[in-house]
């Protein structure tokens, strides 16, 4: 956007400057009109500039000292950590805490069996939730609106409501009576038993005319062929939005993993990291490493696809 | 029925068995995950189970002990205290700040990371970083006080600050999904709106107030209502800032765990309390889903 002075307007002719307005906002090219005008914040430009300044300083100091606080925390000495001064830039350099930690915490175990959970869960949720999203969408089955009202009323419970229940299930699974206890099945059923994923996947097959399965059918295909061959092809944004979605509520999920996984060698990094902070054995600089290494896969991935995550969240938020 | 052949009825069941064949794993897992534990909670709310015999049935006797524990009512207490705290920072704050930033022409794909990047931190990370912030000797918080000239704050270990401290932290790690959602609701408003607002000579403060609060009232209310049901939900911030023993910060979610894994094991007690979490939860989840869909 351009700096240079608007034409002045003069005050109460309304029909002259409006066109004049409208022309420099479309050549600006920015968004649409806001709350203050383009004009306005023109004239005001000093102002706009340190508010602007202003919101850049105390944003990155709210938002992302933090983080820098975690990820340099990690690399002082434990004695400059423990300082009751604190550096900002650390005086120190130990990145090998992270290599430390990651074998001495045994990181490295709990990140592998996240990533596994997180991989399994994916793949599992995905492949029953498009099952069920294609067959209500395209097969239409009878009572196929009651299985689907069903499914969105589990909306409505809240997770807290089924933590004991669901707990007792997954310890002795009724008619098959097995237990599920620390095993990665724990997760992975639960999680494919998502309501949300099942209407969003609907909803966008739902749009793909029936005219091409139609004339598949024709040529031979199958169901399965039509769902394989046609609908998952057309279907990779709505595919690419849920697997994030579904990779990182795997990754940030801290309670049920709590419950489900209380064997050390099966937990999670969260409930890892949980239970070592409350023990004393490991040094603060090197659990500030597990931290950010926990925190590196959902940041990488935040930054990778952070258009498909607002774009999601911000369709999320518009009418259903 | 009667035009339909022989051969048109076999048709439709294979149709519909293989309809169901591909809905068979989502049915399994919604029945025994979903459906089955809503059944089996409300159940086990009238029994006595603690593992050590088979579960029997007690009447109300759950509710009455729930009714009868001190911990039942300083729990909701908190609990509804929690949730006040966190709509007066997490819902008025976002509003704001999505305001603010909907007006900047610079940075806006910066901002918008910046305020999302706690949101993808796994909320554990989140809780134990700001752990160390709030130790009171040589925390962060505590030195930039000092530094400051402030008086000194013992934040979670005090019964007077510790609250604050546990939505403090919650609304760091949360705000930026709901700035987001109001940033795209911003920029749904027509802007001819405030351009007839303007000519009318509507102030800034005036077009805030009758021109963008109204367009934004959906998403407001609807946010409101996720920000309610998720907040009741409150259990990793007392869980690892404060512990589960602290009557200061024991929440209806901690409670429930207190009863079924730590101190009594007694799973009745536990579905009892998840009954009733269940019943003022729902309440606000349907009136969720019925303005959310209504459009179908």
């Amino acid at each position: 956007m351009t700096l240079t002075a608007p034409p002045r307007t003069p005050p109460g002719v309304a029909p002259a400057p409006a066109p004049a307005r409208r022309r420099r906002i479309s050549t600006s090219g920015t968004a649409s009109r806001t709350l203050i005008s383009a004009v306005d914040l023109q004239r005001h430009r000093k102002l706009y500039f340190t508010v602007l300044g202003l919101t850049l300083l105390v944003f990155t100091l709210v938002f992302l000292f933090p983080l820098y606080w975690m990820v340099t925390g990690a690399v002082k000495s434990p004695a400059e950590f423990a300082r009751s001064t604190p550096t900002f830039i650390p005086e120190s350099w130990h990145p090998e805490t992270y290599a430390t930690a990651w074998t001495n915490m045994r990181i490295a175990k709990y990140f592998t069996n996240t990533v596994f959970y997180a991989t399994g869960g994916w793949l599992i949720s995905l492949l029953v939730d498009v099952g069920v999203a294609y067959a209500l969408s395209k097969l239409k089955p009878i009572f196929g609106k009651v299985v689907l009202g069903l499914m969105l009323a589990s909306l409505m419970l809240p997770a807290a409501a089924l933590l004991v229940p669901a707990y007792k299930t997954v310890v002795d699974v009724p008619l098959f009576h097995v237990n599920l206890l620390n095993t990665p099945w724990a997760l992975w059923l639960p999680a494919a038993a998502n309501a949300f994923n099942v209407y969003v996947l609907k909803r966008f097959f739902d749009q793909i005319p029936d005219d091409l399965l139609d004339a598949a059918s024709i040529d031979g295909a199958g169901k399965l062929r039509q769902l394989w061959s046609i609908i998952l092809p057309l279907s990779r944004p709505v595919l690419g939005v849920t697997s994030i979605f579904i990779i990182v509520a795997m990754w940030k999920d801290f309670l049920w993993p709590l419950l489900v996984l209380q064997d050390p060698e099966s937990q999670t990094l969260s409930v890892a990291l949980a239970r070592l902070s409350n023990t004393s054995q490991v040094p603060p600089t090197e659990f500030m490493a597990g931290l950010a290494i926990a925190s590196l896969p959902m940041i990488v991935v935040f930054l990778i696809f952070q258009r498909s995550i607002i774009g999601g969240l911000s369709a999320g938020s518009m009418k259903g | 029925m009667a035009v339909l052949s022989a051969a048109k009825v076999r048709r439709k069941i294979s149709d519909n068995l293989l309809a169901y064949a591909f809905m068979a794993a989502g049915l399994a897992c919604f029945a025994f995950f979903s459906w089955y534990p809503l059944v089996k909670g409300v159940i086990l709310s009238f029994q006595q189970d603690n593992f050590v015999v088979p579960p029997y049935w007690v009447g109300l006797d759950n509710y009455k002990a729930l009714f009868d524990d001190p911990l039942f009512y300083t729990a909701w207490k908190n609990t509804l205290l929690f949730t006040g705290l966190a709509l007066v920072f997490g819902f008025v704050l976002p509003f704001f700040i999505a305001v603010l930033l909907n007006e900047f022409r610079h940075f806006s794909g910066y901002f918008r990371v910046l305020v999302y990047l706690p949101v993808m931190l796994p909320p554990i990370v989140a809780v134990l970083l700001w752990k160390y912030f709030y130790d009171p000797g040589n925390g962060l918080f505590n030195t930039v006080l000092r530094g400051v000239g402030l008086p000194e704050s013992q934040w979670t270990q005090s019964s007077g600050t510790a609250m604050i401290s546990l939505v403090l932290v919650s609304t760091w790690a949360n705000l930026g999904g709901a700035t987001l959602m109001y940033l795209a609701a911003l920029q749904g408003i027509p802007g001819e709106l405030y351009e007839a607002a303007e000519l009318d000579g509507a102030s800034i403060w005036q077009r805030l107030r009758h021109v963008t609060l109204p367009q934004m009232r959906f998403i407001m209310l609807v946010l409101l209502l996720l920000q309610i049901i998720a907040t009741m939900q409150v259990f990793i911030e007392p869980y690892a800032l404060t512990g589960t023993s602290n009557p200061d910060t024991i929440t209806v979610m901690v409670l429930v765990y207190r009863y079924a894994f730590t101190v009594n094991n007694d799973f009745g007690l536990a579905a009892a309390m998840s009954v009733l979490l269940f019943v003022v939860l729902g309440a606000f989840s349907a009136l969720y889903l019925r303005l959310t869909r209504s459009g179908d």
